[in-house]
């Protein structure tokens, strides 16, 4: 018997298109709730928070929904969280695009990119795995793989000890397109949009929740 | 490294997609996302709607062709035709697709790109300019609208870099003079507006096989190449075109089982 099916609530910070990442979702097997308010996350095992865009609008959303707060300790108390693009740049101290103070789970700021030929980058670029990380994020995809990505800023976490990098992207300079840190995983391209990669990617993070929740536990 | 994109284009008349030249002798080619979701499967890096009735009547055959789409398609996808307002481009993004494309709207009131550009952001913002050769002389293009209809005395390259600082985040540039030719894309219209911008520019207009597509990457700068017909028609898949490219030495996505 197939394992219950792991509950994603993916936040609506009015930033474009949730539908694709609900369809892509719902394609891999989870069940998916659009949050916008605190109590769209009781019942989710894990959230995702999708974007583009810029960070002070989505942050003035998150603030008028009375999602800040709650955002911030659910990655406190170690549930899992997916970040996606702009979702992953909210989990920094700030951002160099509009100077927006965001939610300063990870060390760092989001800044532009440095040396890009093109700007906004968008398209199909290679993921590579960091040195010396084999992150189950990637199980079953190719090193270096084509990921869609859509933005002109990247988080940039400090080097050294606690770096929470496990890939990086080309496009002039290299910067950081994956993070991971226990149950924290951002990605600064959209699996929902990057064909089967991008789905394998999405069930992975699937597999991990429920690994981390202990799903079996619970009954259907 | 960066792949060029390559990018069916489907015209979308009455919730169908049709083909022949624009507007005129329209074929009917079958449910746009059936059709979505082959070229999905068979290597398609994005892909664009193009709503060429674009009446406002019909506005909810589109929205569901999108929502259609975005369900069975997991590749991003751009629609135009027919938005003229933020709230207009608020319902496409919210049916599924990942970025608009502004046209006619944006020359009668380029604000309207700065206004989308800062809701949404750039990247969901792609202005589509049609242009063609003058012929007074003077040299350069002008930009037309209303599907080629009229002329605008607007200069191309000019409209090309304004949209960007009004934060277009792509352009998707059409060369009405090829348009339906076959005869490949302008690449001095391309190479005169991609050596003067710096986001990613799609080339459209002419495509006859996969020599004008590399053209269009090589001699005119393009970071992406927009077809049609060749595709409707079968007349190349696009596998077949992505190894041409790869084997002139241009950086693409190849997808493995493109059956």
């Amino acid at each position: 018997m197939n394992p219950p099916a792991v509950r994603f609530a993916v936040v609506d910070h009015g930033a474009g298109n949730l539908v694709s990442i609900e369809q892509a979702l719902t394609r891999i097997g989870a069940t998916v709730t659009i949050a916008r308010d605190p109590h769209d996350l009781t019942a989710a095992d894990a959230l995702v928070v999708p974007g583009v865009g810029a960070a002070a609008p989505a942050m003035d959303r998150l603030r008028a929904q009375d999602l800040v707060g709650p955002v911030r300790d659910w990655i406190a108390a170690d549930r899992p969280y997916l970040g996606i693009c702009l979702g992953l740049q909210l989990l920094f101290e700030g951002s160099d695009e509009d100077g927006a103070e965001t939610l300063g789970v990870l060390a760092g700021r989001t800044v532009r990119l440095t040396d890009a030929p093109t700007l906004p980058h968008i398209g199909w670029n290679q993921v590579e795995r960091a040195p010396g990380t084999e992150h189950p994020l990637f199980a079953g995809i190719a090193p270096g793989a084509d990921f869609y990505f859509v933005h002109s800023y990247a988080g940039l976490p400090p080097r050294g000890g606690g770096d929470p990098t496990i890939a990086t992207t080309t496009h002039g300079a290299s910067f950081v397109s994956a993070v991971a840190r226990s149950n924290l995983i951002g990605v600064q391209f959209h699996p929902e949009r990057s064909g089967s990669d991008g789905l394998r990617l999405l069930a992975n993070v699937s597999a991990l929740v429920g690994a981390a929740i202990g799903r079996a536990a619970i009954p259907a | 490294m960066l792949r060029r994109r390559v990018i069916p284009c489907l015209d979308v008349a009455n919730g169908r997609v049709v083909k022949g030249t624009r507007f005129v002798d329209l074929v009917d080619e079958g449910d746009p996302p059936d059709l979505a979701e082959r070229y999905a499967r068979e290597g398609a890096d994005e892909l664009v709607f193009l709503d060429i009735t674009a009446a406002p009547e019909r506005r909810g055959t589109l929205l569901d062709i999108v929502e259609r789409t975005a369900r069975r398609a997991f590749v991003p996808l751009t629609v135009g035709g027919g938005v003229r307002s933020v709230d207009d481009m608020r319902e496409v993004l919210r049916a599924g697709a990942d970025k608009v494309s502004l046209n006619t709207a944006a020359v009668a009131d380029p604000e309207l790109v700065a206004k989308c550009a800062r809701r949404f952001g750039s990247q969901a913002v792609v202005v589509a300019i049609d242009a063609r050769a003058r012929t007074d002389g003077q040299g350069g293009w002008e930009v037309v609208v209303k599907g080629g209809r009229e002329a605008t005395a607007l200069d191309a390259v000019a409209w090309a870099q304004r949209a960007v600082a009004l934060g277009a985040g792509e352009l998707l540039i059409t060369s009405m003079d090829r348009d339906g030719t076959r005869s490949g894309y302008d690449t001095a219209l391309l190479r005169a507006i991609t050596s003067r911008v710096r986001v990613p520019v799609i080339a459209s207009g002419g495509a006859a096989g996969p020599e004008h597509l590399i053209a269009a990457i090589r001699d005119g700068g393009a970071d992406a190449v927009l077809a049609a017909s060749i595709f409707h028609r079968r007349i190349h898949t696009i596998g077949e075109v992505k190894v041409a490219l790869a084997a002139a030495g241009q950086p693409v996505r190849l997808v493995e089982a493109a059956a």
